[in-house]
């Protein structure tokens, strides 16, 4: 068995490359993981966001005057890769932290990783409920409006909609399961008139466009809440446009307004629509416009949600290091609980209770401009203002 | 709840015909994977490659060529440009290995599937791209109050106008004999004469044609993006087995009949998508073994898997050697970091889960598409044990695997009645149907959620004791299982491997031995499932995947389907490589997916089987001795 020299081989390698890459000792590194191969469309413009954000804390004096270095890996989408990445910035780059993450159960597995290692993890994107709540752990902070913020959002303006009779188009997975649970309950609380007649739940990645639309139009809704994205979101919005599934109908829709997933619907772009997302050119903040203006001066591109995300991600990293003054990941945790910082859509803060962050979203309305989707009659809705009370909060999630 | 009326007459109608549409995509590109496997037996992965290549052309052809010549000529245009492509990938890349291995043509057209995928993204961007509508074809027609998409009529219309196109070739044309020909056995034609190089390039150029084609009319409807090769691979090969192989009016009806279900599934149960068209090929092919219109294949004349060196277990000198270099492996926490030995432990686990496969695939003879729902059993079993029970980590060690033990024993019950392609399409249809439980049962699995926090006890937990744990674990079964080739049941599913109708008359029971094989498999990899759970600390339905048992089969392939432990060395190049480029390169695809193709050519019997066979010529140069006599015995019967 030749194997075993392979073996050895193959491990010294490894070896090899971790320490050739170890940066200089007073730098302070950021371990950093995403989808990168699997969702470019997101993953892009968010790592152009969090370069952006190295460049300037530096230009700045770095992090209490030592240098911010990121270590970015690519988990492959698979739950299992993160972790080897997780466990490769952690015992061989010897990060002071990780952030990072798109998908859910990426999300969940490194966050469990940290917890486990008693590493902080900021968790960027991941949406889903149960990382700060039933599966919370003190080592994990999370940074994007979770799933339950965005239907409190979306429920406020649909809750005044005169429609009854709903139906709800939503991927087969955790995201899109959690996201119609959430929406169906706090709809039914303030209008307990409602009725449910329809759900589809296509694979995620795999609608067939126009049973699904058929089936939908053919339990009669008067409204519709959406929440498949990319690809799918493309197909349905192609299906429903051309049998009118839309018409005269109203459309509630996770995610759309987000320039990821509205910008490649162009004329075929549905009015009307409800959605949560980035208006980035209808956004009059200075925070935001030097944001912007800085992005388009370094990429000669406009952003997307993506690239916000991916600038406050470290941005937050290098604000909770800086108030630690250390990497002990206990001070980094006491650092971080409810720490407020300026971002470009306003200041957030790090709630000590659930280590959710309280970045809003923009809620507005979908319209076709010059050919192109665009959000109008949008507004900032705070993260804080659509988080359940601490009493509920603290029955969510289970003691440290 | 206030009765509502039910959806009128009409709807139906409307939905059969929506369904039809669906079926016109999928029959598209089915009917051209179905030719190039009928004829040239490859298990041609790239098809959807090819599908997404020709969708990514068309769209750079129509958002140029303006009006409505512009369009349908645009489409044309890229699918004949893909179909170009497909030449020049059979004539430098496959032509150098039909004569490899069964299954081998997998591995290359697996490389070349990785490679695309970071190519369109290189080449075209990482946005999805949404194409124009087809001129003519925008609108929608009224059906009593229902619409019918007018591109939907269009596809509705184009694929029985395909399948009477494909039918005149096949029966009308002297090409079309020879396919038809070709098919049913391919060696009777080779022998006649006929131009075989040829005759399988004409055949995959068609075959791609329609896979590029079936892509670029996907513009109006669809987004173009770097995972639609994906989404439909799977399902295009589900639906040729369900239709037979081979068969392109099986493949037609097998489309129409999952577009049906589908489409008329989701009103009664709307999560049933997810899984519709696994449970349609399971039940299919337990009821007919070769799909609908397909023929059973004709007895293989060349012996599978039969060996260039007859198999030996190792020499003294040799397992000395293997001890050594065993001894060697274990010195690793004296002088390597964490990270090294986790990956080392991971790679010991990818040796454990290779190996189980490699023996039902080397000395079985059988295949699997679906081996990793054993895997991922064997993790699921551990995480149930651990968090539910919440047993202590070496009861659950012991006891996990036997949830692979069972999952093997049931489904393999029904696999082993099956042979060859269709044997592999079933357990990839039980694996799916696993999956999509572990996906869907949300409040025992977690769904996709997974289970978390199943981390190792403190004796195990340190990674050099864990990667000693995995290290001695995957010696062991290594070396029970290449017990097992040398013992009597070893020989004796060499035998069914060989010869079903000659082990039968010496009074073996096939079915039986090929069964207690997928069992013994199954466990194996079971036991690969339950340290991976405690080595990841979670399980997630990804533990029983599609990729993964496609990982598996790489393994086997990359170190050499015809040697007795190919596989360890298989799965530590692929599995060590493959965490060294995602970490090291953005394009690790690319990369990964060239390597491969690299070794095909170079390797065309895997790493092992090249190293064996230049080790044997080495020791047959040195004695004199006849040249014909040396010349190694390819054919048994």
């Amino acid at each position: 068995m030749r194997a075993k020299n392979y073996f050895v081989g193959a491990a010294f390698a490894l070896l090899a490359s971790g320490m050739a890459h170890s940066a200089l000792a007073q730098d302070i590194k950021i371990g950093e993981i995403n989808s990168y191969s699997l969702l470019p469309a997101f993953t892009e413009p968010y790592r152009k966001g969090w370069q952006l954000a190295v460049e300037e804390i530096n230009a700045a004096g770095g992090i209490n005057g030592k240098k911010l270095v990121v270590i970015s890996k690519d988990d492959s989408g698979k739950p299992a890769d993160a972790q080897t990445a997780a466990n490769e910035l952690v015992s061989s780059e010897g990060v002071a932290m990780l952030t990072g993450t798109f998908l859910s159960n990426i999300g969940l597995a490194v966050s469990d990783f940290a917890n486990q290692k008693k590493v902080f993890f900021l968790a960027a994107e991941p949406l889903t409920d149960a990382i700060t709540w039933s599966k919370g752990n003190k080592y994990t902070f999370r940074l994007r409006p979770s799933n339950y913020m965005q239907a409190a959002m979306l429920v406020e303006a649909a809750s005044k909609l005169p429609a009854k009779r709903w139906a709800t188009i939503a991927p087969n997975y955790e995201y899109g399961q959690s996201a119609v649970a959430v929406f169906k309950k706090l709809m039914s609380e303030k209008r307990p008139d409602i009725q449910w007649v329809d759900e589809q739940w296509p694979p995620q990645g795999k609608i067939d466009a126009g049973p699904v639309v058929q089936a939908v139009a053919a339990a009669n809704p008067e409204a519709i809440l959406n929440v498949t994205f990319g690809a799918d979101l493309v197909k349905l919005v192609r299906e429903g446009n051309t049998r009118g599934l839309f018409k005269g109908r109203e459309v509630v829709s996770f995610l759309t307004g987000e320039p990821e997933y509205l910008d490649p619907l162009k004329e075929e772009t549905p009015e009307g629509w409800i959605v949560t997302g980035y208006p980035w050119y209808s956004i009059k903040t200075p925070e935001h416009d030097a944001f912007l203006k800085a992005y388009q001066a370094k990429y000669n591109d406009y952003p997307r949600l993506g690239s916000i995300v991916g600038y406050q991600t470290i941005k937050s990293a290098a604000a909770i290091l800086a108030k630690a003054n250390s990497t002990d990941p206990e001070k980094l945790i006491a650092a971080a609980e409810g720490l407020s910082m300026p971002s470009p859509l306003g200041e957030i803060t790090f709630r000590k209770i659930d280590h959710q962050s309280t970045l809003g979203a923009y809620v507005g309305k979908t319209a076709l401009k010059d050919g192109k989707g665009v959000m109008v009659d949008s507004s900032y809705k705070k993260g804080a203002d659509y988080l359940p009370s601490d009493a509920e909060v603290e029955k969510l999630r289970p003691k440290d | 709840m206030q009765h509502q009326p039910g959806p009128p007459m009409a709807f139906y109608v409307v939905q059969f015909l929506t369904g039809l549409a669906s079926a016109a995509s999928l029959f598209l590109v089915a009917s051209g994977l179905s030719i190039i496997f009928g004829v040239t037996r490859i298990v041609n992965f790239a098809h959807g490659a090819f599908y997404m290549i020709g969708a990514y052309i068309a769209f750079t052809l129509t958002e140029r060529l303006s009006g409505t010549f512009g369009f349908w000529g645009g489409i044309v245009i890229a699918a004949l440009a893909v179909a170009v492509i497909g030449v020049i990938v059979e004539m430098v890349l496959l032509r150098r290995i039909y004569h490899a291995p069964e299954l081998f043509q997998l591995l290359a057209t697996f490389g070349l599937t990785l490679m695309v995928e970071d190519l369109v993204v290189l080449i075209w961007g990482p946005d999805d791209l949404v194409g124009r509508r087809a001129p003519g074809f925008k609108g929608a027609i009224d059906f009593f109050g229902q619409n019918i998409p007018s591109y939907d009529l269009f596809l509705i219309v184009l694929s029985p106008v395909v399948l009477g196109i494909l039918w005149l070739l096949f029966q009308r044309t002297r090409w079309g004999v020879l396919v038809r020909a070709a098919t049913q056995d391919r060696d009777m034609v080779a022998a006649l004469g006929v131009n075989q190089k040829w005759l399988f390039t004409s055949v995959f150029a068609v075959g791609v044609f329609l896979a590029a084609l079936g892509g670029a009319l996907q513009i109006p409807r669809d987004a173009v993006h770097h995972a639609m090769d994906l989404r439909i691979i799977v399902e295009v090969f589900v639906v040729v087995v369900i239709g037979g192989l081979g068969s392109i009016i099986g493949a037609f009806v097998a489309a129409v009949l999952v577009s049906e279900l589908n489409a008329f599934g989701i009103l009664i149960f709307p999560k049933i998508s997810i899984i519709l068209v696994f449970l349609v090929m399971a039940a299919v092919l337990i009821v007919r073994p070769w799909g609908l219109f397909g023929r059973p294949e004709a007895p293989a004349r060349k012996t599978p898997g039969l060996t260039v060196n007859p198999w030996r277990p190792l020499t003294s000198n040799e397992r000395l050697a293997a001890l050594a270099t065993l001894v060697i492996a274990a010195t690793l926490p004296l002088f390597a970091g964490n990270y090294a030995l986790t990956v080392g432990s991971e790679i010991a686990i990818s040796v454990i889960f290779a190996v189980s496969l490699h023996f039902l695939m080397s000395v079985g003879g059988l295949a699997s598409f679906g081996h990793a729902a054993y895997f991922g059993l064997g993790a699921y079993g551990v995480a149930f044990l651990a968090k539910m029970a919440g047993l202590p980590m070496i009861v659950c060690l012991l006891l996990g695997p036997l949830l692979g033990c069972m999952g093997a024993a049931v489904f393999g019950f029904f696999a082993v009645q099956l042979s060859g392609v269709y044997f592999a399409m079933l357990t990839l249809a039980f694996a799916q149907i696993v999956w999509s439980i572990a996906f869907q049962w949300v409040s025992v699995t977690g769904g996709d959620n997974g289970i978390l926090g199943v981390w190792p006890a403190s004796w195990a937990a340190s990674p050099s004791h864990f990667y000693w744990l995995s290290l001695g674990i995957a010696a062991l079964v290594t070396i029970a299982l290449r017990a097992m080739v040398f013992s009597p049941f070893g020989y004796a599913l060499r035998a069914t491997r060989d010869s079903v109708l000659r082990s039968e008359a010496v009074g073996i029971n096939a079915k039986r031995i090929q069964w207690t094989a997928f069992v013994i498999a199954g466990t194996t990899a079971g036991i690969g499932g339950a340290l991976f759970a405690y080595l990841k600390g979670s399980v997630f339905p990804d533990n029983l995947g599609i990729s993964l048992s496609v990982d598996a089969l790489v393994m086997v392939l990359l170190g050499g389907v015809e040697t007795v432990s190919g596989a360890v060395i298989g799965a530590i190049v692929y599995k060590a490589l493959n965490i060294w480029l995602v970490s090291q390169t953005d394009l690790s695809k690319l990369v990964l997916g060239g390597f491969i193709v690299l070794i095909v050519v170079v390797f065309p019997k895997g790493i092992v089987g090249m190293l064996e066979m230049l080790a044997q010529r080495r020791r047959k140069a040195s004695p004199p001795g006849s040249p014909l006599l040396a010349k190694p015995i390819e054919s048994a019967e």
